[in-house]
């Protein structure tokens, strides 16, 4: 149950502003998807959610903290590709979180210790559906398989955040589909408060509780090097997911929900 | 393809990048450019021989098998050793003690120098500065220093390979996925067990790639090494028998040599699969 607070944030490179006056209050356990063209820039801002970037200006706190300089177990990711470890079986990748915390020179655990991490590693595994596939090696599986596993990698850590960048882009229609269903019952029981960049809207607003659009509102060429894309559309998703407050229902809603939909460009069929 | 009509598909002509060779045919194929050089050795050979029975360049197969059964079976009347093996010994020590201490020293500060900002900033410029200098120049620097015995030629070994292989390691460090190093971090990794547990294990098979690379540099400067002052091995052996236009067995060495390199290249590469069962499979 983790609330995050984006102030004012801008970020540059190189003179080049990417995203500028991104503000955002997300509730505890909010889904919050991240949508918008691509180059807008939401996935630098995923970065810098995860520390691998750092805002140029402003501040992003989680639960009143400023976020530290690098990436932390306590925001776990799940890439679209390169999320898993190539050299490790899927029951070691999933216990490597906790040898980390648990032995700090060696970074492994023998003995019972060992027995007790790969119990719970296994049990996390069974949970999203690999559990028959504990010693195949990260190559052997499917591109859905893989993301199961990158997902059961990051919740061994019980991250307060979980952040997923494209993560069911690559995959086809059928797998999407189940693991969406996987991703809503992990969001439910784990509270965890989730961050999406997707490119699929219908995914947007499947998954979310709120779907954030990122774009740049000056887009003409002369304007693309000094104005950055912010945030132009942040909608309540209708019907509320269990388990969303009051509060944000009363200030999204229906009515605005449609408006704005129809204010999005190119919409195809959002159907959900 | 029609096969009502005659039972049998249609004849296609195919492109040529599409044709493959049957098992037989591409065994006789990848014989055959060996076939052809030993052909044409035998028919050299015989000819300068019916001109002169004493030619020594092209000496004739019986002479080559006599001349390794020399060195391999019978004990110099001199020193009494069996020369082929205790040459063999010489040079493969100085070889693997070389290739050892290179790629130990190669994967550590490689795999450091790519991974640590700080340690780069210090190191790359002067590894890609050190990795420049012939090798070879250097030789009687080390010849000065370390005298003519093991420690000169161990260390030019040592010097030629290590900062070739360093440099593919920081390359291959720097290939590595950003991803997989924000996805450690968010596992809580440290520094020092991200390159435990996440690069070390990913750079070994990688680093068995170069070495094998670097065998044949290796096997030069060890030949190079021993021409010039040894009192064994196999540079040592072929030089020598240079002066006595040696033939018949400087050719049995060269064969020899080339035999030794390729079961070393061939063993790294079994190693390289046994032990990283995940790399071979890799997508």
């Amino acid at each position: 149950m983790t609330a995050v607070s984006v102030k004012n944030v801008w970020k540059e490179y190189d003179g080049r502003i990417v995203l500028e006056q991104v503000s955002l209050e997300v509730e505890p356990h909010s889904f919050i998807a991240l949508v918008g063209p691509s180059g807008c820039g939401k996935s630098t801002f995923l970065r810098m959610l995860l520390s691998a970037e750092m805002p140029t200006k402003g501040d992003i706190l989680v639960e009143g903290e400023r976020l530290p300089g690098e990436p932390t177990a306590d925001r776990g990711v799940v890439f679209q590709r390169y999320s898993v470890f190539p050299h490790l079986t899927v029951l070691e990748n999933v216990v490597l979180g906790k040898e980390f915390a648990a032995s700090p020179f060696l970074g492994k655990l023998f003995g019972k210790a060992k027995k007790q991490a790969r119990e719970e590693a296994a049990e996390i595994l069974t949970a999203v559906g690999l559990g028959d596939f504990l010693n195949l090696y990260p190559s052997q599986l499917s591109g859905g398989m893989q993301q199961r596993l990158a997902i059961a990698q990051a919740l061994i850590k019980r991250p307060k955040i979980l952040l997923l960048d494209e993560p069911f882009g690559a995959l086809d229609p059928g797998i999407r589909a189940e693991i969406h269903v996987l991703m809503l019952k992990l969001w439910r029981e784990t509270k965890m408060t989730v961050f999406m960049v997707t490119h699929d809207l219908s995914e947007a607003f499947h998954l979310g509780t709120r779907v954030i659009a990122f774009d740049r509102p000056r887009n003409r060429p002369e304007e693309r090097e000094r104005y950055g894309a912010t945030i132009t559309h942040d909608l309540a998703v209708w019907p509320p997911k269990y388990p969303v407050s009051d509060t944000h229902i009363a200030s999204g809603g229906t009515t605005r929900l449609l408006d704005e939909l129809e204010a999005l460009p190119g919409r195809p069929g959002v159907g959900h | 393809m029609d096969t009502a009509a005659g039972g049998r598909p249609a004849v296609m002509r195919r492109r040529m990048i599409n044709v493959y060779p049957t098992r037989g045919v591409a065994l006789f194929l990848a014989a055959l450019p060996f076939l052809l050089l030993l052909l044409a050795y035998l028919a050299g050979s015989a000819a300068r021989l019916a001109d002169n029975p004493d030619d020594k360049l092209l000496p004739s197969f019986a002479s080559i098998g006599a001349g390794f059964a020399r060195m391999a079976f019978e004990a110099d009347p001199r020193t009494g050793d069996v020369l082929l093996w205790v040459d063999t010994a010489a040079s493969l020590a100085r070889l693997l003690a070389g290739l050892a201490i290179a790629t130990v020293m190669a994967g550590v500060f490689g795999i450091a120098i790519g991974l640590v900002p700080y340690v780069r900033t210090t190191f790359n410029g002067f590894v890609a500065v050190i990795a420049m200098i012939p090798p070879l120049a250097i030789l009687p620097i080390l010849f000065i220093i370390f005298g003519l015995g093991e420690t000169s030629k161990v260390a030019l070994i040592v010097i030629g390979v290590a900062p070739v292989v360093m440099r593919d390691m920081i390359l291959r460090v720097d290939e590595m996925p950003r991803e997989l190093m924000v996805k450690a971090q968010t596992l809580g990794a440290s520094t020092w067990q991200i390159a435990l547990r996440v690069v070390v294990p990913q750079m070994m098979p990688r680093l068995i790639d170069s070495v094998r690379l670097s065998l044949c540099s290796a096997w030069l400067f060890l030949i190079a090494a021993e021409a010039i002052a040894s009192q064994s091995g196999l540079g040592y052996r072929i030089f020598l028998l240079r002066r006595y236009l040696a033939m018949d067995t400087i050719l049995p060495y060269v064969a020899w040599i080339t035999l030794l390199a390729f079961a070393l290249d061939f063993a790294l590469r079994r190693l390289q699969r046994k032990a990283f069962p995940w790399f071979a499979g890799r997508a």
